[in-house]
């Protein structure tokens, strides 16, 4: 049976800056004849191949695995991050998503901590720098140990795991109206902290990960939850609320000493 | 400077902890919120009931001014911090989106920076209008109908004719929506903030906060809807 298939005329308004200090803009650019199979990379590379058919500099925008596992593609689509599918990153987003005729506008992350480093390309360092300030538990490296010498309650394991599904793609800073990191920060943080692993250095790390968080140039959480709503893993604002229970709780045992 | 110094510093100047701050100071103002309006309804009792409810708590003498004083340090903590919060995240994005993709966040949430100056120069307009007012004559001894003969205010009688007016009563109504639309997404997020809020409770958290934020509303309204429409005179 052959699968039908249609493909879509669009008109693309894509924000194009040369580096991080140029001035940014929009332009229009005309995708005729775009498969509905293809994925919005996929439309992306066929824009791009017109371009540079015709001499012009391509459309300069990230992606590694285009299978929604590695958190580079990064994108704001008509207002929102990865588009308009819940839970879906751009490179898993489908032109059957659009319809024939649409203007769509595409534009890179904006928040002060993500600057542009082209087109819809984002330096997004910072998220780095708070996984090196604590994203990881410190263990003897070389002989692994017996799987099973550490119990974990399921709903820790579950719950652990789920924050651990953060593939670090910045979608939450892109849709918090206050360019806020924290849902990132405290699922990497409920990531370790939930797990017996986690434990011994839990403290630690919610500081070190929660100050290196505010050095970046974030703004903070005001519980608006639209990160939830734009996680392409659906990452829950729990997290959120351990990280805040876990940081006032490690503050204070900071105070006191202990 | 002291480890503990040093410690608290840290906390203060922290994005979380300045939210615990604005959180906390938040709890508080709603518990006065709450036991201001309970004690404005008894206008509802008549003249007496409230009238001797107000000499009650002018009578407290200096435990009334630590009260009044310990409010205007959680309403000044609530605003400082808040307008720090706010300046870090307008600069944190400066360019905005074309279009608005907007999915989860509500109306109150988004204006709760508007909401909360209106609030606060509705509590300016209150406190001139019946705290320190100098306006209708209310501390004119030659007016008899706002004293008591024991001396003290007839707050009943300060009540209605403060409300007869319907602009005064307008702008109390719109300040009490704004207060409502303020409470509504303040009452929820104090738990988030404060990390309480875990999902099981989250539902009857929300719910909680509705009702409470209506329930004020409702409440403070009846008093100069009451006067308007002349049920109480
Ligand atoms: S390219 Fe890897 S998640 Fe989209």
């Amino acid at each position: 049976m052959a699968v039908s298939q249609s493909s879509l005329n669009l008109t693309l308004k894509i924000w194009r800056q040369a580096g991080p200090d140029q001035p940014g803009r929009f332009d229009t650019h005309e995708a005729k004849g775009i498969p509905d199979s293809a994925s919005f990379l996929e439309m992306l590379d066929i824009v791009n191949e017109g371009i540079i058919t015709k001499g012009g500099d391509p459309v300069v925008f990230d992606h590694d695995c285009r299978e929604g596992i590695c958190g580079t593609c990064s994108m704001v689509i008509n207002g929102m991050p990865h588009g308009p599918k819940r839970g879906v990153t751009t490179c898993q987003l489908h032109m059957r998503s659009f319809r024939n005729g649409d203007t769509i506008w595409i534009e890179p992350w904006r928040a002060k901590a993500f600057p542009v480093i082209r087109d819809l390309a984002v330096d997004r360092n910072a998220f780095e720098r708070i996984q090196q300030a604590g994203g990881y538990i410190t263990v003897r490296t070389g002989s692994a140990p017996e799987a099973n010498s550490v119990p974990v309650p399921k709903d820790d394991a579950d719950a652990s795991f789920a924050a651990a599904a953060c593939i670090g793609c910045g979608a939450c800073v892109a849709a918090c109206p206050n360019a806020s990191a924290m849902l990132f920060t405290a699922a990497k943080l409920s990531h370790f902290n939930l797990l017996p692993q986690g434990k011994p250095e839990a403290d630690k790390r919610t500081l070190a990960m929660v100050r290196t968080m505010d050095e970046q140039g974030f703004g903070n959480c005001t519980n608006h939850y639209e990160c939830e709503a734009y996680c392409p893993k659906l990452i829950s604002v729990e997290t959120i609320r351990q990280m805040n229970r876990d940081y006032r709780n490690a503050s204070a045992r900071e105070t006191a000493g202990v | 400077m002291s480890p503990i110094v040093q410690s608290l510093c840290r906390f203060y100047h922290s994005s979380i902890g300045k939210k615990i701050i604005v959180a906390v100071t938040g709890l508080g103002l709603m518990g006065f919120i709450l036991g201001h309006l309970l004690g404005n309804l008894q206008i509802f009792l008549g003249p007496d009931t409230i009238n001797t409810y107000a000499k009650k708590l002018h009578d407290l003498g200096l435990l009334l001014w630590v009260v009044r004083l310990g409010l205007l340090a959680m309403v000044a903590a609530h605003i400082v911090f808040t307008i720090q919060l706010t300046r870090e995240n307008r600069t944190a994005r400066k360019q905005k989106y074309a279009l608005d993709g907007t999915r989860k966040a509500t109306k109150a949430s988004v204006i709760m920076i508007w909401s909360g100056v209106t609030i606060l120069v509705f509590i300016i307009y209150h406190l001139m209008h019946f705290t320190i007012t100098r306006t209708n004559g209310y501390y004119d001894p030659a007016v008899s109908r706002y004293w008591l003969p024991d001396g003290s205010h007839n707050v009943y009688n300060m009540m209605i004719d403060g409300f007869r007016v319907w602009y005064v009563s307008a702008f109390y109504i719109l300040g009490m929506f704004l207060l409502c639309s303020h409470l509504s997404h303040g009452f929820a997020s104090v738990f988030q903030t404060l990390g309480l809020a875990t999902p099981r409770l989250r539902r009857p958290i929300h719910v909680a906060s509705l009702i409470f934020a209506w329930g004020v509303f409702a409440g403070n309204v009846s008093i100069p809807l009451a006067i308007l429409s002349g049920l109480k005179s």
